[in-house]
């Protein structure tokens, strides 16, 4: 029977609503001071709160099979607009001039990283070679002849007098089994490599802007004038490198 | 195993809100309507219409009044006027509520024993709750499952939140008993 001891007694409708969470508040504080006192009641609100955690653990029963669900999101999300089929031949037409300009880009792009990375590598071999050069020669009018009779073409060393670079020397160097020139010089405590090889077709697409671009923490500017492509770089800031492949262009120019 | 439902964060079509606020209460739905119609197939059927239901009325549902209460009043009328709603309110005797209303407030406590209903097998409740007569399964159901509180139970039954406090409590006498009853055969 309804506890003597608590006030009014709490009847079954009520016992439900305390453990529902639904008793008016002054009551349920009266009756939580009554449950530290009267193990009767504790017991049997305990009793309730465990059937009701069991009916909600009984009662997640049945779940909804996939395809169910894929119907009723069917039914449910907003239908996709139709298209017309008149607007079939603009949308492929359009798919495939985006597909080709991405393609282009994307070649674009990799090529030409790909030469650059390439010519990075060079010149980071050249750094940590024991040997970077094979004549060592501040002096361009030394080193110019002697690149005469090894290379395919005529090198251009610039003039360096009155510049902050200081020329180490030369040496033949490879790229994919043709030779080309590879100069390096010194800026301070940096080294900057100069490569010049005959101009290829896989590099037409490389930036002949003659802007730096940043590759692998170096600075690196190319371009291409005469038959010939260059590359100068260097992890010196990018005005070095652009004020050096200014002396290389004069050079050129000046053949 | 729950698979969740395709996101439709970023659309902007009239029927976003209505996916949004709807789709989540899906498991839910199901769930109930099984329990309601004992039968995968019809519990399908239900929630299928209950869903073209609501949508249909989703325009003239006023935002900040309870939508979860709204659907599952669909779906419970739905059943209702089903071929099992009908024939379950015709064979089910239902408990008179003034009856219920008579039992006074503080009454003897039908289970001075205490049972472990925690070590009671899973398949015991869910038959003893099966047993249940529709109005107390579905309070029980809507209480305990859906953790629902009494108002808006009132507003899913249809029934004043005092009809919603007897039944629930009707409900659970009914369970326990049976439920003691089976642990003692045991």
């Amino acid at each position: 029977m309804a506890c003597e001891r608590f006030p009014g007694g709490l009847g079954r409708e009520e016992l439900d609503a305390f453990i529902d969470g639904e008793l008016a508040v002054e009551t349920r504080r009266e009756f939580e001071a009554h449950l530290r006192a009267c193990t009767s009641c504790a017991a049997d609100i305990a009793n309730r709160v465990q059937l009701k955690s069991v009916v909600k653990r009984a009662g997640r029963r049945f779940v909804p099979s996939a395809d169910f669900r894929r119907k009723i999101e069917n039914q449910v999300l907003p239908r996709k607009r139709t298209w017309s089929a008149a607007w079939i031949p603009a949308v492929a037409a359009a798919a495939v001039i985006l597909f080709a300009a991405a393609w282009i880009a994307g070649r674009w792009t990799s090529g030409s990283q790909a030469a650059i990375g390439e010519l990075v590598d060079l010149h980071i071999a050249t750094l940590a070679s024991a040997n970077p050069v094979d004549v060592v020669s501040t002096d361009l009018h030394t080193v110019k002849p002697w690149f005469e009779g090894k290379l395919p073409f005529a090198v251009n060393v610039p003039d360096l007098k009155n510049t902050p670079f200081t020329l180490i020397g030369g040496r033949v160097t490879y790229l994919e089994q043709k030779p080309g020139a590879g100069l390096l010089f010194q800026y301070r405590k940096h080294r900057l490599s100069a490569f010049v090889f005959q101009d290829r077709l896989k590099w037409k697409n490389v930036s002949t802007t003659g802007t730096p671009v940043r590759h692998a923490s170096f600075w690196v500017e190319t371009w291409s004038t005469g038959g010939l492509r260059y590359f100068v770089m260097g992890d010196t800031s990018v005005a070095n490198v652009e004020q050096l492949s200014d002396l290389m262009k004069r050079a050129a120019s000046a053949q | 195993m729950v698979i969740p439902f395709r996101k439709t964060k970023g659309r902007t079509q009239p029927g976003d809100e209505f996916a949004e606020l709807v789709l989540p209460l899906f498991d839910s739905l199901y769930n109930f309507a099984c329990w309601l119609a004992h039968d995968r197939v019809e519990a399908e059927d239900l929630v299928q219409e209950a869903y073209a239901k609501a949508l249909k009325g989703f325009s003239s549902f006023q935002s900040g009044t309870n939508l979860r209460a709204w659907i599952f009043r669909i779906l419970r009328n739905t059943f209702l006027n089903s071929r099992t709603g009908l024939a379950a309110s015709q064979t089910i005797a239902l408990e008179d509520e003034e009856a219920l209303a008579k039992v006074p407030a503080a009454v003897t406590r039908e289970t001075p024993e205490t049972i472990l209903f925690e070590q009671v097998n899973r398949d015991v409740i869910q038959g003893a709750i099966e047993k249940l007569a529709v109005p107390f399964r579905e309070v029980l159901l809507l209480a305990d499952v859906e953790e629902m509180p009494y108002r808006e139970i009132a507003e899913v039954l249809a029934i004043p939140v005092g009809t919603v406090m007897s039944r629930l409590a009707r409900a659970r006498r009914v369970l326990r008993g049976e439920l003691q009853d089976k642990v003692v055969r045991a």
